[in-house]
């Protein structure tokens, strides 16, 4: 279990002081101008050796992206955008860090800010975090108060920090699509290439990073690049965020090493699963865009991106949704399926007519009012959308069914087998067209 | 996807306007873009008007409008684009937003919407009969370890049971919303674990000396002692980590695709095969991003860069990323070098008559509209799309200035419009240049043409329909009426 001296965000709870002088106390903002004296590739490089890899879904090298930024300003300005529109179902960490622990985001926001050669950078929050927006912008406006943003200031490094917010469109996630949305448009998301390193908001570079990659940051930077790599495994370094929901005892968010084992950190933080171990169904263990495994896979695998790839799903954004056998685990899905329909934006065809098309067919199966080579029909649909969508969406939609059928066709199959059994007369599947 | 309209005419206000402390309130946030910006603050100020009203009018759409100096059509877009405008009139004392996505599911939203179906309204989006409380279920409003959940205006209620969400409901209907204390309902605090701390349990002021005496030499010392030796040889992941595996057993490629021909299968695994590879190619974005925050393979695959991306066990940094900047950003795409530029429409030094070869040749362009006798210029023009407006005119356009132009027309002028190709707009801004009569335009050289054609970023048509031609023939055609009359 990572010991409290290794934990990053160190007021996550928000049981400490959250004033600047508090975490100034704490030690954030300490020798952020060192930091920044040592250059640009000490940087990107202390970040490349620290392994970090970013905690948005994706797992991308995080110094990696860093480095894709132009190496020197042009016409254009280079801009930093933080991705707050935390809108996965299950994940709830960087509320925490915002409403909780915001100097460590505006404090790594200055550094990445530099190593990119960026003046700006637009932290775009979802429009549903009313709250989590207001402390983090008090947080702001005392960093300027006190000099740590804006010109001349303590940091060595000219910088604003602006909050935007979006209003309710899971899409705004994806980077392009928020963008847009950042631009005053629908947040519909764009075609790459050109990449946002190199036409990204407004038109110029421009690097988009998740709030908890940031976050972390400065603390790696501080304590060295090796000491966040030594923990966790290779290539599944430091500590990260979890978000344990769904038939747990307590539900909690907490921030652990990677590659803890599902049984240690539920065990350790949450209580162990409602009835017991034994009464453990399933784990969507990273958001529900990846596909579930049943218990007896997860119980003891390690939670980082190799060690849940090989039990074919991912870590995502590390939010774990637990089911126990109480759980009608295909109207679970049917329902992950309905949000996908309705988050869809409507630019590609396939996601669009076929999510809505999936969650109709989900919806019957749930019933059991379906045939079974209905099925496959669904698993080759599934397929069709995967990969052929301009954003991951269409991906994201697609997996959890696929992890559905593929652990849980015996279930979906007695359903269907239950509803004939009990149907008295033979009528048509006739459903409406949306 | 979901269809939304602005209300009837029948509910919507006159008018709208932003009370004063919201006025000065929007005049800061719209400073707060660039220069030309401005139309990055619609959601802001969409908000700002709902919060003022309540719900999102018709007026109010229109005012954003104006004061961003939007089209309106992309103020509409927006606010029926975002679902967290209300288009609606809803609860004048409370708007309960239930949520119930997957996580809040299984810890009892459908009971939540149960308690909202009989306090409130049977459906969603009604008022009840006083119009003072309306609910709606909403997707996931990321509290999940707070599950089940409802977000009542700024606030929101969590760790709900629905007996405790009746007495919200209650209070806030008597006008006491402000007595409920927002968060967690169940006596825990925030996210912390219900019945106290798991971590973070130690003094703080104490950690901090800890770590300190831990990394050495004080802050930002990359030479830290060796953690637990787990990251010894950090190099790139591969490219694909985040992604599942999403070859399922249970597809059996043998089997019937639904509309396939028995003849379409026989490649279909090879087929597959290839798209997989396309797709692993392809800057994929991975799985499980939290609102599809794609946050990998913004710039690259891993895949594409050298694997000498290991900095720790010594790489040549900038040659590193020279290469990856390369695998990501095609050559002639490098701007920020200060030699760039984006590519101009026509090279500079090209000679009017391959100008003139390849307008004629093409036929419409994109962007312009056929079958239709509006000849104006078409969308591509007149609406300034993200980057065309950016676009950095030729500084050196082809062609020559005409000699001629006017400053005012000589007697009556010409109806210009009789000319194909030529609209009320264009008419318009030709007179502002100073064209008003066909003579005029019978004089032009092809040059010239060539000027006036890109002048009105008309994309070849006045060369292709042969406006010299047909100047002359109704210049000769005017002349004729004339002399007859």
């Amino acid at each position: 279990m990572l010991q409290d001296k290794d934990r990053i965000f160190t007021n996550i709870y928000g049981l400490r002081d959250k004033s600047l002088k508090a975490a100034l106390k704490r030690g954030h903002f300490d020798g952020t101008a060192d930091i920044i004296g040592k250059g640009r590739d000490w940087i990107i490089n202390e970040m490349k050796a620290s392994g970090l890899r970013g905690r948005g879904g994706a797992g991308f090298p995080t110094g990696l992206k860093w480095s894709f930024m132009p190496k020197e300003v042009g016409e254009r300005p280079h801009y930093l955008v933080i991705n707050a529109d935390e809108s996965e179902p299950g994940t709830c960490k960087d509320r925490e860090i915002m409403r909780n622990d915001p100097f460590t985001l505006i404090e790594g926001c200055i550094i990445a800010g530099f190593s990119m050669l960026a003046h700006t950078c637009y932290i775009y929050v979802r429009g549903e975090y009313v709250r989590e927006r207001e402390a983090l912008q008090l947080a702001i406006d005392e960093c300027y108060e006190q000099g740590y943003l804006g010109k001349d200031n303590k940091c060595g490094w000219d910088y604003d920090i602006i909050v935007h917010h979006g209003a309710g469109a899971y899409i705004c996630g994806e980077e392009t699509a928020l963008l847009e949305s950042l631009e005053g448009k629908k947040g519909q998301p764009r075609l790459k290439p050109p990449f946002p390193a190199n036409v990204g908001l407004y038109g110029c570079p421009t690097t988009v990073n998740n709030v908890e990659s940031i976050a972390v940051a400065p603390t790696i930077l501080r304590r060295g690049g090796s000491w966040f790599a030594g923990i966790g495994r290779q290539n599944n370094t430091g500590t990260k965020l979890f978000c344990v929901s769904g038939h747990v005892e307590r539900p909690c968010t907490v921030e652990e090493a990677m590659g803890i084992s599902f049984r240690e950190l539920i065990e350790k933080h949450c209580g162990g699963i409602t009835g017991g171990w034994d009464n453990l169904l399933a784990v969507i263990p990273g958001g529900s865009s990846v596909p579930l495994v049943p218990g007896a896979d997860i119980i003891d695998a390690p939670m980082d991106f190799d060690g849940l790839k090989e039990i074919k799903t991912s870590l995502g954004t590390a939010a774990v949704i637990v089911m126990d056998k109480s759980t009608d685990i295909v109207k679970a899905i049917a329902r992950i399926s309905y949000f996908y329909k309705h988050e869809s934006c409507g630019q590609c065809t396939p996601c669009r007519e076929g999510t809505g098309w999936m969650w109709r067919v989900m919806e019957r199966m749930a019933t059991g009012h379906a045939q079974k080579r209905e099925i496959d029909m669904l698993l080759d649909v599934t397929k069709q959308v995967e990969g052929h969508t301009i954003c991951a969406l269409g991906d994201a939609a697609a997996w959890p069914i696929q992890g559905l059928v593929r652990h849980f066709r015996a279930e979906i199959e007695r359903r269907i087998d239950e509803y004939s059994h009990n149907a008295h007369e033979v009528r048509p599947v006739l459903e409406a067209a949306e | 996807m979901s269809v939304r309209r602005l209300a009837e005419e029948a509910v919507q206000p006159a008018g709208f306007a932003f009370s004063e402390e919201n006025a000065a309130w929007a005049e800061a946030t719209i400073k707060k873009y660039p220069e030309g910006r401005q139309q990055s603050a619609v959601i802001p100020l969409l908000m700002r008007a709902q919060d003022q009203d309540g719900w999102v009018t018709k007026s109010a759409v229109e005012h954003v409008a104006q004061m961003l100096e939007m089209p309106l059509i992309r103020v509409l877009e927006v606010a029926t684009f975002y679902t967290q405008f209300q288009l609606n009139p809803v609860g004048t004392r409370a708007h309960v937003q239930v949520c119930g996505t997957t996580p809040c599911m299984l810890r009892g939203a459908e009971d939540l919407k149960a308690v909202c179906r009989k306090k409130i309204h049977s459906e969603q989006f009604h008022r009840n009969d006083a119009g003072t409380l309306s609910w709606e279920e909403v997707e996931c409003l990321g509290a999940c370890v707070n599950a089940p959940m409802v977000m009542i205006f700024s606030d929101t209620y969590e760790d709900l049971t629905p007996e405790r969400l009746e007495e919200i409901i209650d209070a806030f209907e008597a006008g006491r919303g402000e007595d409920i204390e927002p968060g967690p309902q169940n006596g825990r605090h925030l996210s912390v674990p219900l019945g106290g701390l798991t971590s973070l349990t130690g003094d703080y002021d104490d950690l901090i000396q800890e770590q300190k005496r831990e990394t050495g030499r004080g802050p930002a010392n990359g030479s830290a002692p060796q953690g637990k030796g787990a990251g010894e040889a950090v190099s790139a992941p591969p490219s694909e980590a985040g992604r599942p595996n999403t070859e399922s057993e249970q597809t059996d490629p043998t089997l019937p695709t639904p509309g396939a021909g028995d003849d379409a299968k026989v490649d279909e695994s090879a087929e597959r095969r290839e798209s997989d590879e396309l797709t692993a190619e392809a800057h994929r974005p991975h799985a499980g991003q939290e609102g599809g925050a794609r946050e990998g393979s913004t710039d690259a695959e891993v895949g594409n860069v050298p694997d000498d991306v290991d900095e720790k066990t010594g790489g040549d940094l900038r040659q590193a990323e020279a290469a990856a900047e390369d695998a990501v950003i095609p050559a002639d795409k490098q701007l920020d070098d200060g030699t760039g530029g984006q590519p101009s429409r026509l090279a500079d030094d090209a000679k009017p008559d391959a100008v003139l070869a390849s307008r004629r040749g093409g036929g419409l362009t994109e962007g312009e509209r056929s079958g239709t006798s509006d000849i104006t210029s078409g969308p591509a023009h007149d609406d300034h799309f993200d980057s065309e407006a950016e676009e950095p005119k030729p500084e050196t356009a082809p062609g020559e200035r005409p000699a001629d132009l006017l400053s005012a027309p000589e007697g009556e002028k010409d109806d210009l419009k009789q000319i194909r190709g030529i609209g009320p707009v264009i008419e318009g801004k030709l007179n502002e240049l100073g064209v008003f009569h066909f003579w005029q335009i019978a004089k032009w050289r092809e040059v010239e043409l060539i000027w006036i054609d890109d002048f009105l970023n008309f994309k070849g048509r006045a060369v292709r329909e042969d406006w010299t031609g047909q100047a002359k023939s109704l210049q000769s055609g005017a002349g004729k009426g004339e002399g007859e009359a």
